[in-house]
């Protein structure tokens, strides 16, 4: 019965292999998860087996760490203006492909995907290079430049698919009835676009919070909280970076369960980011 | 049905903004690859090939590239491997779970790179979880020490990190085959194996091609992992180019390297493009 809710021909033997790969794929990719927040705990240090002398002192470390702290509202920082600049281009950029022809229109979508698969290191010198001319002094500002830029990408690839879902004659009804283009895009554009709007500050947020590749090379003086995490772990590990994770693991798994109740609740909808990596056919 | 002004509005901004912090940069990377550093250290606008010639001249650029491309492409094979049955599981088999298991797919993704790539140093040094664990159970009586800093240590952080990003599209792909072409196949006398290789697998390939390349790409231009985890012997092309932007101070020879790897990249995400419309049916 079961093989039929799946949808696959019972004549297919369920293989036991693929659920044997399937459960060792699984303990594979959160083997390192589990031990992470296991040896935050370790009173003994990063290693060793068997963990022991389990504590919370990591985390009462943690809280009394002025420079994790200080790293952390950097980057909530830089997450939130970064979402607003990639939110506020991303959504043009997405209603110009979906409704505008200009010339270079092709390369101009190419563009603006490019730094969702390119390296960051290359998005990250390239922009270096731009500051470096200017004279733009490098702060937290060139990494949310940085930052707002690359995950246009985010944006525009979540909210040009929501675009395509969008009902057009509800606009056009709109504009018959006499409400003008700005009215439209606030009353009846906007709203419908809720959900992927959220799904993409969400991404983009979660996203900016643990990049490093593009801030490695546009740091200042202040510090990122990945940045922060890396410095340490340059000059020595202690279960207090374990502990620090932990926490973040834990607001981004918050992030997912807000995410999946928005998305439940008015039923459809794409999973988050998963537009972002489906194959282009 | 949209006026030529709100056309205007909506790209006027996006294009510009677009223009300035990307296509502008790519351009100055460019230039930069042909200008060159003085002896007073300071970067001259003069053009010339010298930092390309330099790049075909010297081994080491050749052989950290080749090493790289070798580690990227490991790095895909195993995570096609590791998910490309794991997307078929989900995709035909999980049922009521289907949901769930999904989401276990996503959530690792949410999980900070770094983080992940220090979790591996944790499990593979030599005081490290894995190496403590066998000699408390008594399999070896010294650590292994080519667990951590070594190319096997990215290769297996690397495909930790990618194998999400190729189950992902994989099932994607799964789930747009129409269920009812796998019923003809097996009404029409095909077995089980015949029916993957002859109509499923066939119809997955877009988004077996779309895996890989994310993947591939993403892994030949990791810096991260191979300093933290590769030693010597794990160095990649991406390292070079932070040191030549770093202590080294060749900024122009840095910027041929990453010109290199940019076109690199644009070819591979080009000739992806094209196999997954040859591949894609409807």
């Amino acid at each position: 019965m079961e093989l039929f809710v799946s949808g696959a021909p019972t004549s297919i033997p369920r293989s036991r292999w693929l659920l044997v790969h399937a459960t060792a794929v699984f303990a594979f990719l959160y083997l390192p998860i589990v031990i992470l927040i296991l040896y935050s705990f370790n009173g003994q240090g990063v290693g060793g087996f068997p963990p022991h002398h389990l504590t919370f002192d990591w985390y009462r470390m943690l809280f009394a760490d002025g420079p994790i702290w200080d790293s952390v509202l950097n980057s909530l920082q830089v997450a939130f203006a970064a979402m607003a600049i990639s939110l506020a281009f991303g959504i043009l950029a997405a209603l110009a492909l979906d409704r505008a022809q200009f010339p270079g229109k092709a390369l101009f979508r190419r563009l603006v995907l490019l730094p969702l698969i390119l390296p960051g290191i290359i998005t990250g010198l390239s922009l270096l290079m731009l500051f470096n001319l200017t004279g733009t002094k490098l702060s937290l500002m060139t990494i949310v430049l940085g930052h707002g830029t690359a995950l246009i990408s985010v944006a525009t690839t979540e909210i040009f698919a929501g675009l395509q879902k969008l009902d057009r004659a509800q606009e056009e009804a709109s504009l018959d009835l006499g409400a003008n283009y700005w009215q439209t895009f606030w009353r009846v554009t906007m709203p419908n676009l809720k959900l992927p709007i959220i799904g993409a500050a969400l991404l983009i947020f979660t996203l900016s919070m643990d990049e490093i590749a593009v801030s490695f090379f546009l740091i200042g003086r202040d510090n990122t909280l990945p940045l922060e995490i890396w410095g340490r772990l340059r000059r020595g590990i202690t279960p207090e970076i374990n502990a620090v994770s932990t926490v973040i693991f834990m607001f981004s798994l918050l992030t997912i369960v807000i995410w999946y109740r928005l998305r439940v609740r008015s039923k459809g909808g794409a999973e988050v980011g998963a537009e972002l990596i489906e194959p282009t056919s | 049905m949209f006026s030529r002004a709100y056309k205007t509005v909506v790209t006027v901004p996006p294009l510009a903004w677009v223009t300035v912090f990307l296509l502008v940069p790519y351009l100055l990377m460019f230039c930069y690859s042909f200008w060159s550093v003085s002896s007073a250290q300071t970067i001259v606008h003069s053009w010339n090939l010298d930092n390309y010639q330099e790049l075909l001249h010297k081994p080491l650029y050749w052989e950290t590239l080749l090493r790289s491309m070798w580690i990227a492409a490991r790095v895909t094979l195993f995570s096609l491997l590791l998910g490309y049955p794991l997307a078929y599981f989900l995709s035909f088999y999980a049922g009521k779970r289907k949901d769930l298991l999904y989401q276990m797919v996503i959530i690792p993704l949410w999980v900070s790179y770094l983080v992940r790539a220090y979790a591996w140093k944790t499990i593979l040094g030599s005081d490290g979880v894995l190496n403590t664990l066998l000699q408390y159970v008594h399999v070896t009586r010294h650590p292994l020490d080519f667990l951590l800093y070594s190319p096997f240590a990215v290769v297996l952080t690397l495909t930790h990190i990618y194998t999400p990003f190729t189950i992902l599209p994989i099932y994607a792909a799964l789930e747009h085959i129409p269920r009812n072409l796998v019923e003809a196949s097996h009404d029409l006398g095909a077995t089980p194996a015949q029916t993957f290789w002859k109509v499923i697998f066939p119809l997955s390939i877009p988004g077996v091609v779309a895996g890989a390349t994310f993947a591939f790409v993403l892994s030949l231009g990791d810096f991260l992992a191979p300093l933290l985890l590769g030693g010597p012997s794990g160095i990649m092309i991406s390292n070079i180019v932070v040191s030549l932007f770093g202590a080294a101070y060749n900024w122009p020879l840095g910027a041929a390297i990453s010109l290199g790897m940019l076109v690199i990249v644009v070819s591979l995400l080009f000739l992806s493009e094209r196999l997954e419309k040859k591949w894609s049916f409807s």
